[in-house]
């Protein structure tokens, strides 16, 4: 971008003192410094909205002239309740985490880690969709449509989960996720055609493809071949046992298989990105169309390519859910998850691994959330907010340069109009 | 971008092979709609039916309803949609494509009314009142995301602004009692989001979509957040807006059918139109128009003849951000009055597919609007006809008419050729 200029070398301003030196070294040009200031302004925005919410300490605020100790710990108490909430939902005390080890008391030990527990539920289908439209990203496309894949590939995972029971489980669940990653892969391939053959713009196609899937899911939820049979309500048949991600660390805990081959996915996309001819494809489109094109890139293939596999990954997001969690869809299944993929792609920079670390900060996030809202009484927005100024600044590091005064490289990732 | 998708698949070859698939791809699209009226809906209706069309009409000039037999009326709109497909075929020079398939459309929904309706009753008036009032935001919105694309901005943030604005405008239109103040404010609330993208975009060059799509997401958690904890514990006193009510116009409120329909309505209505007319003709036949045009068609010589190229996106992008918030303040005080959870429903989107359809012309997307609106409410119709369609379907039908219009199959689209181009001066 050269309205953020890159000045290599360029020295911090004259007359400054050596401990300025030394700090403008450590804060110049890196992407985790930018992200971790994203992270405080987030959090310092998110503590303003907390006060704003609070009626003690707004009320506080009132008198602040006659009391402004009052209005400030007021707010301190609402900021402290909510976070610590926050922390304790997706982390755990770690006090009592080590008591509970201590212990050697499983039921204890499993209570200690439920929040963990949670968090790993949470995080799997957002790594799941966010390596997907991460995936789309390095070949250049903005995959919008997680949404929408993420609906196909629960309803592919759980047709295949309650058509064929009594299969062995070694048979039926590899096959229900097969088929959940080939109906994403379906709803990927569309807008990825569509582009190839006519220049559609992936963005606006898959976004209406996320309102087709939904409204898809809500019609098939009132057939028979879906609906649980008293049909009186909007849920699927339940996936039969053998097409079920086991538990792997107790029956009380949820976490299950997902997140281990969550991971495994993380590794294999990093691998297919920077190791193999098609991720070298990927990125040499993604980075620059023409040169790919002069090179001899195939460059249609390679859309329809990225789109299929971005939607087959984002497919295994909603087959994890379900296979893993919920063992049913209903209306309006997956939520906003698919569309957290985006954030979570943006946030890791395309990069697998830094996509599988948002994937856990917001998997943490979601996980506190809920208990934010139970024990504070904090609605779980708060953390969307959060998750939406973090990836705000991030997106745009010339901001927190402005903010902070410091020098940062790069404007973000630009894809460019509607016609490209 | 300065390749075109076309260079990258081949050159010219393929545009003119596009141009030839669009113009037979329409006639199979009539072709298409004929056939479901003569061999889907025609076979499975039996010879005397009838429906009953009610248009109730203003009391001083009743007009009888319609009774239409039902087999007869399907033959005939299929026969004239076949016939609009043979004229698509052979009119090789025509530009109108649009209006044949708005045509062949309108007529298709006439007779699937007919179909779907047969032995009952079918309130045409009501279809027509909540489609025009569905469209309302769908217009203001599209309008929006045009003021925005035109400077070369692209502005997805809508379904942020319209939930932010009917947010501000059912709290400050409760809290004050004053619904013109919660109009204002709802506007400028929407305007300050368009500032806020404009910063991110313009100043420090983020991605509009990724921006865009961020802002999405804030403004849900925002208004989500701040509805459970503000408005829902002081329901009565930042949650109970009054709304506008309908407002004749003398003389032309007694015309039958169309009066009440257009001429009896609240301010939003009469709002979504003057701003629709006032961009239509600032856009096209002004100074200030042609300057914005150029802008996002091409900055850098914009800049040359001496535009300033960033002032005028940035008075775009906060101007489309005003008139999405007046197009988020009806959802809550032009209509329902409270607010609600995610109340918008993703209508911002479509609102941006409204624009796309209309090709980045004011006119197009009220055209757009109108016709989403209506297969909106026909959803509600259909359901008071226990009609045998799942309505899932129709409200498929917005979007899989932007993706088809987006491919090119049925007339090309064109956006503002720096259209997502951040632009930066050398």
């Amino acid at each position: 971008m050269s309205d953020d200029p890159v000045r290599p070398g360029a020295e911090p301003r004259a007359g400054s003192s050596v401990l300025a030196r030394i700090g403008g070294f450590f804060l110049s040009g890196n992407v985790v410094m930018v992200t971790f200031l994203a992270f405080v302004s987030a959090l310092v925005l998110g503590a303003i909205i907390i006060i704003l919410a609070s009626p003690d300490a707004m009320a506080a605020w009132d008198h602040v002239g006659r009391a402004p100790g009052a209005a400030l710990g007021r707010s301190w108490h609402a900021i402290a309740t909510a976070y610590s909430a926050l922390f304790i939902g997706s982390i755990g005390s770690p006090r009592g985490i080590v008591q509970a080890i201590a212990s050697g008391d499983g039921a204890k030990i499993s209570s200690a880690l439920y929040p963990l527990s949670e968090t790993l539920v949470s995080t799997t289908p957002l790594m799941m969709s966010g390596l997907g439209i991460a995936l789309a990203f390095r070949a250049g496309l903005f995959d919008i449509g997680g949404q929408g894949q993420l609906i196909l590939g629960a309803l592919g995972a759980t047709l295949a989960g309650f058509l064929l029971p009594g299969l062995p489980i070694y048979l039926h669940l590899p096959l229900a996720i097969v088929v959940g990653a080939a109906f994403g892969a379906a709803w990927g391939f569309i807008p990825g055609l569509l582009k190839a053959r006519t220049g559609a713009h992936e963005v606006i196609t898959s976004m209406m493809l996320n309102y087709v899937a939904l409204n898809l899911l809500t019609y098939l939820l009132t057939t028979a071949l879906f609906q649980r049979p008293p049909r009186y309500q909007p849920v699927s048949k339940a996936v039969a046992a053998t097409a079920q991600l086991p538990h792997i660390a107790g029956p009380s805990l949820r976490v299950n298989l997902g997140i281990v081959l969550a991971l495994i996915s993380m590794v294999g996309v990093a691998w297919l990105l920077q190791r193999s001819t098609l991720g070298f494809k990927f990125r040499m489109l993604g980075a620059n169309r023409e040169a790919a094109r002069v090179a001899g890139v195939n460059i249609s293939r390679q859309y329809v390519l990225a789109m299929t596999l971005a939607g087959a990954i984002v497919g295994l997001a909603g087959a994890f859910m379900v296979l893993g969690v919920d063992h049913q869809v209903a209306a309006g299944y997956g939520g906003t998850i698919g569309f957290d993929g985006i954030t979570v792609a943006i946030l890791g920079q395309g990069n697998p691994y830094g996509v599988g670390l948002s994937a856990l900060l917001f998997g943490a996030f979601a996980a506190g959330g809920r208990t934010m809202q139970l024990n504070a009484n904090i609605p779980l927005q708060l953390v969307q907010v959060l998750q939406a100024v973090l990836v705000l600044f991030v997106a745009a590091p010339g901001v927190i340069r402005t903010i902070f005064r410091i020098r940062v490289r790069g404007a973000g990732r630009v894809f460019g109009g509607w016609s490209g | 971008m300065s390749d075109s998708p076309s260079t990258a698949l081949g050159g010219r070859e393929l545009r003119k092979d596009l141009a030839a698939v669009r113009r037979r791809g329409l006639a199979i699209a009539l072709w298409v709609l004929a056939a479901l009226d003569l061999l889907v809906f025609a076979r499975t209706v039996s010879p005397g039916s009838t429906t009953v069309f009610e248009l109730n009409a203003p009391p001083a000039l009743p007009v009888p309803a319609l009774h239409l037999p039902v087999f007869a009326t399907l033959l005939v709109l299929g026969i004239v949609c076949a016939l609009l497909g043979v004229v698509q075929y052979l009119w090789k020079g025509n530009r109108q494509t649009y209006l044949l398939l708005g045509i062949g459309l309108a007529l298709t929904g006439v007779a699937f009314l007919a179909w779907a309706g047969k032995g009952e009753t079918v309130d045409i008036e009501g279809l027509l009142m909540t489609s025009l009032i569905e469209a309302v935001p769908l217009t203001l919105g599209a309008l929006s995301g045009l003021l925005c694309e035109r400077s070369g901005v692209i502005n997805i943030a809508i379904e942020g602004q319209f939930l932010i604005a009917a947010f501000v405008g059912a709290v400050v239109g409760s809290a004050t009692g004053n619904l013109w103040l919660g109009l204002l404010c709802g506007a400028l609330s929407g305007g300050l989001v368009g500032l806020l993208l404009a910063v991110f975009t313009i100043t420090y060059g983020a991605d509009q979509i990724i921006v865009g799509v961020v802002i999405d997401a804030f403004a849900l958690g925002l208004t989500t957040f701040f509805l459970l904890s503000l408005l829902v514990p002081n329901q009565m006193t930042l949650n109970s807006p009054a709304v506008f009510g309908p407002i004749p116009i003398p003389l032309l409120d007694r015309i039958p059918v169309i009066g009440p329909l257009l001429f009896n309505q609240n301010i939003m209505v009469y709002l979504a139109i003057i701003i629709l007319v006032i961009v239509q003709v600032a856009l096209f036949q002004t100074r200030w128009g042609l300057r914005v045009r150029a802008v996002g068609e091409h900055p850098r010589a914009a800049e040359t003849v001496g535009i300033k190229v960033q002032r005028v996106r940035y008075r775009n992008v906060i101007l489309g951000g005003i008139v999405a918030g007046i197009g988020g303040a009806s959802f809550t005080i032009g209509s329902t009055g409270q607010f609600a959870h995610n109340m918008t429903a993703g209508l911002g989107y479509i609102a941006l597919a409204a624009m796309i359809f209309g090709r980045w012309r004011p006119l197009g997307a009220l055209g757009a609007a109108l016709l989403f609106g209506f297969f909106d409410a026909l959803q509600f119709t259909l359901s008071a006809l226990n009609a045998p369609i799942p309505s899932d379907f129709l409200s498929m039908f917005p979007y899989l008419a932007t993706i088809i219009a987006v491919a090119g199959l049925v007339g090309r689209v064109v956006p503002p050729a720096a259209d997502g181009q951040p632009y930066a001066r050398e």
